[in-house]
């Protein structure tokens, strides 16, 4: 294999790299099409995401779901599963941070409620991803289907819980009660306000630390456990796997409920925090966002953490640029990301024999001139 | 005639319309499907193929020319789609995921920059749609009891892409199962390599695969903003390339089974709206989000192998590569 001609650093720092300007170069021609400049349009993002301190906390506020909704898919794809059911997982996980939160909040605050509303959350994640897992391990349907037909599912089953049954009486708008305010996450402004430092108000809770604390988890479980172990052989070669002992129908099965459990945070960060609810289609696409960022990330955690800050960074910055612009919306940021998914993923190979041939090329001139 | 029979027939006429899509996208996966590429991204070419009809057909007031838009640009699409997975031997499923994506923002963009009708396109009339057509006699037979009803209202009175999605099937059939290109096509889908070894080109015949998967892919999306509706709304496609590609799966990969899956998915949505706030007999009022899931819940069930088997193509998802 012609593996071992690219050194490290080119395979996992250049090639995405440039695949990712690939992708910005496009997004470019688009903006340039629709009569925008591009430069412009840049210097709006950047300013509209890194700015000014609200729009800061917009942007970490966001890339928090995009951490979470990341790892799951890494998760999954390192055991060889592609999980697309990230946004259904996430949408359930929240129903399970929900009522816990609101059969718990008149009696306790939010640092007592938060272990229940992680274990309900990460149960009803990992519950909606497991018979997709199921399916998969033990009855040899495709994980890829069963997961786009369960997000169908979980997003006709929570409109007809908010209509019919979550509503709050007397409201007419699908959408919970709201939580008591005590145990509500404590936004950012508030944790910073103790320490006697004044931020600027935004969504931005004390969720974005358990997205950290979940990076250093999953590079944990990955890389120095027994299971994490078995998940990477599963991926690499599963007959291997199989022949060497492992359960890999059992760890498949693992796997995915961990992937589903990790979406689920996506409603602690949403449901607990920065809404304080349940409401419709809450998720707005983070676990599709989270393919893409598990793409950019090269499916390690510190990739995910860089990749969800540039996300985090696009979504706000895109809402700005839309204020500023009438011409462009945020779907602009739909086709940045689908962009990346393409370049990123689908096409990650197509640069790769120019660069070693390039490689190959400078190296070896080198290699004479020092002969 | 009774109220049943009027009843009967409008929700029949009602999943006629409805399947019409999903037919036009099931046969598109099955070409695809059958060639051993994972077409996921059947929902973003149908809505590419919907905005660029809606948008020809409102600069040129063409109806065909929207038809001949729709297909180009999702044949487009479908060879981006080629160009990832068999050229670049990529994910399928991320390139599908890519492509659906990127339809869903490019199609809102540029309906804004061109049209200012925040994502929508002009409102079309006249020529510029398609409009229903009465097939010869229906006027004349309309008066005889049940078979009339059933010609005049059932049968006629479509517009010409419902016909030419019904009209799919058998020469998808045809195409799959008595051509030479037919027997590759599934050959290829099943072991490239013999395929490769009797000196036919694999890349070739998947591109082509993929082509025939633009073109129905078109034509649904043109039947989505010209005949069924008057212009293109944003995310109209609505998840329909989903039931289509749950259709060809419940289908079992065959055209036939794939169309009556197509007609019961059709069925299903049509009767939702029959249904909606009407108590039935013994179960009481059925919500409707239990009918819009019912299609993906019945293709989970079918691939957990409990109601028949769904064998795919063996070689679905891999890419191949000619050397070693």
């Amino acid at each position: 294999m012609s593996n071992k001609t690219l050194p490290t650093w080119i395979d996992v720092g250049v090639i995405p790299l440039i695949n990712v300007c690939l992708a910005f170069l496009v997004s470019g021609f688009v903006i340039l099409l629709i009569g925008e400049s591009p430069l412009e349009a840049v210097q709006y993002m950047i300013t509209g995401a890194f700015g000014y301190a609200e729009g800061i906390g917009y942007t970490l506020y966001y890339s928090t779901n995009f951490i979470f909704t990341g790892l799951a898919v890494a998760v999954a794809f390192h055991a060889g599963l592609f999980n697309i059911g990230g946004e259904g997982q996430a949408y359930i996980g929240g129903l399970g941070v929900g009522l816990m939160c609101m059969s718990l909040d008149s009696f306790m605050p939010w640092w007592a409620l938060i272990p229940f509303a992680i274990a309900a959350g990460a149960a009803f994640g990992a519950a909606w991803a497991f018979i997709p897992a199921y399916l998969q391990a033990y009855r040899g349907s495709h994980v890829v289907i069963t997961t786009i037909m369960f997000n169908f599912i979980a997003s006709a089953l929570m409109v007809y819980l908010l209509v019919n049954v979550l509503i709050e009486p007397g409201t007419m708008s699908p959408q919970s009660r709201v939580i008591a305010d005590a145990a509500i996450l404590p936004s950012m402004k508030d944790v910073f306000a103790v320490f006697g430092v004044n931020i600027a108000n935004s969504p931005l809770n004390i969720a974005l630390f358990l997205a950290l604390i979940c990076c250093v988890l999953v590079w944990l479980l990955l890389w120095h456990t027994r299971l994490g172990y078995a998940i990477r052989m599963i991926g690499f070669n599963e007959q291997a796997a199989v022949y060497s002992g492992i359960n890999t129908r059992r760890t498949i099965v693992i796997t995915m409920c961990i992937s589903g459990a990790l979406a689920a945070m996506v409603g602690i960060n949403e449901v607990m925090g920065a809404q304080g609810r349940v409401l419709l289609d809450y998720v707005a696409g983070a676990g599709f966002t989270g393919i893409a960022v598990s793409l950019m990330g090269r499916n390690h955690p510190v990739g995910i953490i860089i990749a969800s800050l540039l996300f985090g960074a696009l979504y706000q910055g895109g809402a700005e640029l839309s204020f500023e612009v009438p011409s462009i919306t945020r779907d602009l940021v739909v086709v940045i990301q689908g962009l990346v998914i393409l370049f990123c993923g689908a096409l990650s190979l197509m640069i790769k024999p120019t660069i070693e041939k390039l490689f190959m090329k400078f190296f070896a001139a080198k290699e004479s001139a020092n002969v | 005639m009774s109220d049943f029979m009027l009843i009967a027939i409008s929700t029949l006429d009602a999943t006629i319309r409805v399947s019409t899509p999903l037919i036009l996208c099931a046969m598109a996966g099955l070409f695809s499907e059958r060639s051993g590429i994972v077409d996921i991204g059947l929902e973003g070419k149908m809505l590419a193929g919907a905005f660029a009809a809606a948008a020809m057909a409102a600069v040129t007031g063409s109806a065909w020319m929207g038809l001949g838009a729709a297909i180009g640009v999702s044949i487009c699409m479908a060879l981006l789609h080629g160009f990832a997975c068999i050229t670049h031997k990529g994910n399928q499923v991320v390139s599908g995921l890519a492509i659906n994506i990127l339809a869903s923002g490019l199609t809102v963009t540029l309906g804004i920059a061109w049209f200012h009708q925040g994502g929508q396109t002009p409102l079309l009339s006249g020529d510029a749609r398609f409009f229903s057509i009465d097939l010869p006699g229906a006027l004349a037979v309309a008066d005889v009891p049940v078979l009339g009803a059933i010609y005049t209202q059932l049968i006629s009175g479509h517009n010409a892409l419902v016909y030419i999605a019904f009209m799919t099937v058998p020469v998808t059939w045809w195409l799959v199962y008595q051509t030479r290109f037919g027997l590759r096509l599934r050959a290829v889908g099943e072991n490239p390599q013999a395929v490769d070894t009797a000196g036919i080109s694999v890349f070739w015949l998947r591109y082509r695969a993929v082509i025939c998967a633009g073109i129905l892919c078109g034509i649904a999306g043109a039947y989505l903003s010209i005949a069924q509706n008057a212009s293109f709304i944003r995310e109209m496609s609505a998840g329909k390339g989903y039931i289509a590609l749950a259709a060809l799966i419940f289908g079992k990969w065959r055209p036939k089974t794939a169309l009556l899956a197509c007609l019961l998915f059709g069925f299903l949505e049509a009767l939702t709206v029959r249904l909606e706030g009407v108590p039935l007999p013994l179960i009481g009022e059925v919500p409707a989000q239990l009918m819009q899931a019912t299609p993906y819940i019945l293709t989970v069930v079918l691939l957990a192998g409990f109601i028949g088997k769904a064998i795919a193509p063996k070689a679905i998802g891999i890419p191949y590569s000619k050397e070693r």
